[in-house]
């Protein structure tokens, strides 16, 4: 990062609704594809966009256990929506993807990645804590994938701070949110209502911080920031769901054998749902094609689930084959093993897998169920 | 020295047709399988035989009469590799609904003379008479998967049919989830994949056509659809259709 970015990064700048379609308009015009979240068949979801005008302008989700819908919102804000079903992984991470092509001479094709400018607007606190993860998993390890690498290597990311948390987010639980924290190239908080609409904007980068310059943002003034950081104030207090996470591994481990698993697992469709929607879960498989004539040979790969039978086949049989061993194998896996094996936990606490349960499984309920279970065994 | 093709059958028992129509369909690729097989029974594209025995023999149907019983098992020593294809060959298809009540009562209303009627009291799946080396699932089958499942006999693999539920199939295309958005009752939690999750992405719940998933739990999906605001019977309705005595969607019942 160069001198100018150290001095000007703790800067606010203002961008007024025309000064954000700028904002995307720039993106655009520097070569990069914009992705971010529009409206379709009945859910926010991600897709490429030419301008702001194609956001959930005025949109609000309402969200429960298994259950969303869209509602107008009787303003015109952009961002007034917390986390759909898709994921910024679709596109760092694509679910189908071809590894390497073979020819019957013996001709090997690698797919060693095709990097893409890419930029994300409207990516959440605890969505750039999950593409950390991912970096965790697949930039950081002793393996890297060249296929997310070359995905990542131009991302632009546009952050927003979430003024108005979800029903199911409990990303203050994980340290994650409401707020974006490292990771974006400019952060916004939107200000809405009371005759204004604008939004206080930061510089992550240097990138973000010349791009900011280049459309003209001006400063905001300590007005104009103040009524922003009013907004997350109110943000931080009005979560409604929590997850304990104080001793939550140790606690995992220690009840391995807990009763609830068995009662959840009469729930739990294995459908794999709450996997497909994690922005963290990165599990794949590997299919190999082979043309008719047997000219060539293709490897794919594609999303796969802990909670497949076939997920955890070995020679001889799947190790785990009945709903419980699934559900448990996520479930400590995403809060306690995925500690040891990648040094963070592996929820960000978004709420997807609990409003995109068929069934409205929540994994906050179902860890403190087990918190309590442990208290009720010992109490006897 | 030539590499001798592959002998292939088709054949079928009480069905439709829609699966070997989908054979037939696979209109880019018909070439390169005559290329690499002989088609060498397959009355509904050709009526010259080549006798056999045969190296493949795909089965469309279900067995509903005594003679169809004796068939198969004269089509099973025929045939190297047998592999049932559809939902009648691989679970009895719509008409075992007659399990339920039996053939009699149901033929009383059918046919003039009911006498004539030669007819077993249950439909149901090739593999209930012989052994069955490959089921390919599906009302109809998609066309796609039987090339793979052939591909893969050519090449001597395992074909990749994955035994997944058609909710992974929604998220690899980036459906979004009726039941959860919209309310619909949808089978997608309980279903073997296949078919590439087509009702969903036209906000139609999944009928189940390709058959009861692996550890599937239908109970839990049948309290979901009671919230819902369907009725018990309405429920089971669902679940009787073209896979009704697939195990699995056979236990499904009014009562619970």
């Amino acid at each position: 990062m160069g001198a100018s970015f150290e001095s000007e990064k703790t800067c606010n700048y203002f961008l007024d609704p025309q000064g954000f379609e700028e904002l995307i308009l720039a993106l655009r015009g520097h070569g990069y594809v914009v992705y971010g979240p529009v409206v379709r068949d009945g859910a926010i979801v991600y897709d490429e966009v030419e301008s702001a005008s194609q956001l959930p302008v005025g949109m609000r989700d309402r969200q429960g256990p298994g259950y969303y819908r869209l509602e107008e919102r009787g303003d015109r804000a952009f961002f007034g929506f917390v986390v759909g079903p898709h994921s910024w992984k679709k596109f760092l991470y694509p679910p189908r993807v071809k590894l390497l092509t073979v020819s019957k001479k013996g001709e090997v094709t690698l797919n060693n990645g095709e990097e893409r400018k890419m930029a994300f607007i409207g990516v959440r606190g605890c969505e750039l804590a999950a593409i950390d993860v991912l970096d965790r998993v697949l930039l950081k390890g002793p393996y890297i994938d060249p296929i997310y690498a070359a995905r990542k290597k131009s991302l632009f990311v546009v952050a927003v701070n979430c003024t108005e948390p979800g029903e199911n987010c409990f990303c203050a639980s994980m340290g994650t949110g409401p707020e974006a924290k490292t990771g974006y190239d400019i952060s916004l908080t939107e200000v809405v209502g009371d005759g204004v609409h604008y939004f206080v904007a930061r510089a992550g980068s240097d990138e973000g911080l010349s791009l900011l310059k280049r459309i003209g943002a001006r400063e905001a003034t300590r007005e104009e920031v103040s009524r922003a950081e009013e907004k997350m104030e109110e943000s931080q207090k009005s979560f409604r769901k929590k997850l304990n996470v104080n001793g939550l591994k140790e606690l995992l481990y220690r009840n391995i054998e807990s009763p609830v698993y068995a009662e959840v697992a009469e729930r739990c469709l294995a459908c794999t749902n709450c996997t497909m929607v994690c922005p963290t879960c990165f599990c794949t498989t590997v299919e190999e094609v082979t043309s008719l004539n047997g000219d060539v040979a293709e490897r794919w790969r594609r999303w796969d689930s802990c909670f497949n039978l076939d997920f955890s086949y070995i020679h001889g049989g799947s190790i785990r084959s009945s709903r419980l061993s699934r559900y448990r194998q996520w479930l400590t896996h995403k809060l306690a093993t995925w500690v040891d094996q990648f040094g963070v936990m592996g929820c960000v606490g978004c709420g997807r897998c609990i409003t995109w349960c068929p069934v409205g499984i929540d994994i906050t309920e179902e860890a403190e169920k087990i918190r309590r279970a442990e208290v009720e065994v010992a109490a006897k | 020295m030539v590499r001798r093709k592959p002998k292939i059958a088709v054949y079928k028992f009480a069905s439709c047709d829609g699966c070997q129509l989908s054979v037939l369909d696979l209109e880019d690729e018909l070439l390169s399988i005559a290329e690499n097989f002989e088609i060498a029974y397959f009355l509904e594209a050709s009526r010259a035989v080549v006798k056999g025995p045969y190296d493949i023999g795909l089965v469309e149907g279900s067995i509903t009469t005594p003679h169809d019983a004796e068939l198969i098992k004269e089509i099973r020593k025929n045939c190297k590799v047998l592999i049932t294809i559809g939902a009648c060959a691989t679970a009895g298809g719509i008409q075992a609904l007659r399990n339920w009540r039996g053939s009699a009562e149901f033929m009383k209303y059918v046919y003039a003379t009911p006498e004539y009627i030669e007819t077993l009291d249950k439909s149901t799946p090739i593999s209930d008479h012989v052994p069955v080396d490959f089921e390919l699932r599906g009302c109809p089958i998609n066309k796609y998967q039987l090339l793979e499942v052939m591909s893969a006999f050519l090449a001597g693999r395992a074909p990749n049919i994955p035994n997944q539920s058609v909710c992974v199939e929604c998220k690899l295309r980036g459906t979004v989830c009726i039941v959860v958005a919209q309310g619909v009752p949808c089978l997608g939690p309980v279903t073997h994949a296949g078919c590439g999750a087509i009702c969903p992405a036209y906000g139609r719940g999944c009928y189940g056509c390709y058959g009861p998933k692996e550890s599937l739990n239908t109970n839990a999906l049948m309290k979901r659809f009671l919230e819902l605001g369907r009725s018990r019977e309405e429920v089971v309705m669902s679940f009787r259709l073209f896979n009704a005595w697939a195990p699995g969607f056979r236990e499904v019942e009014a009562k619970p």
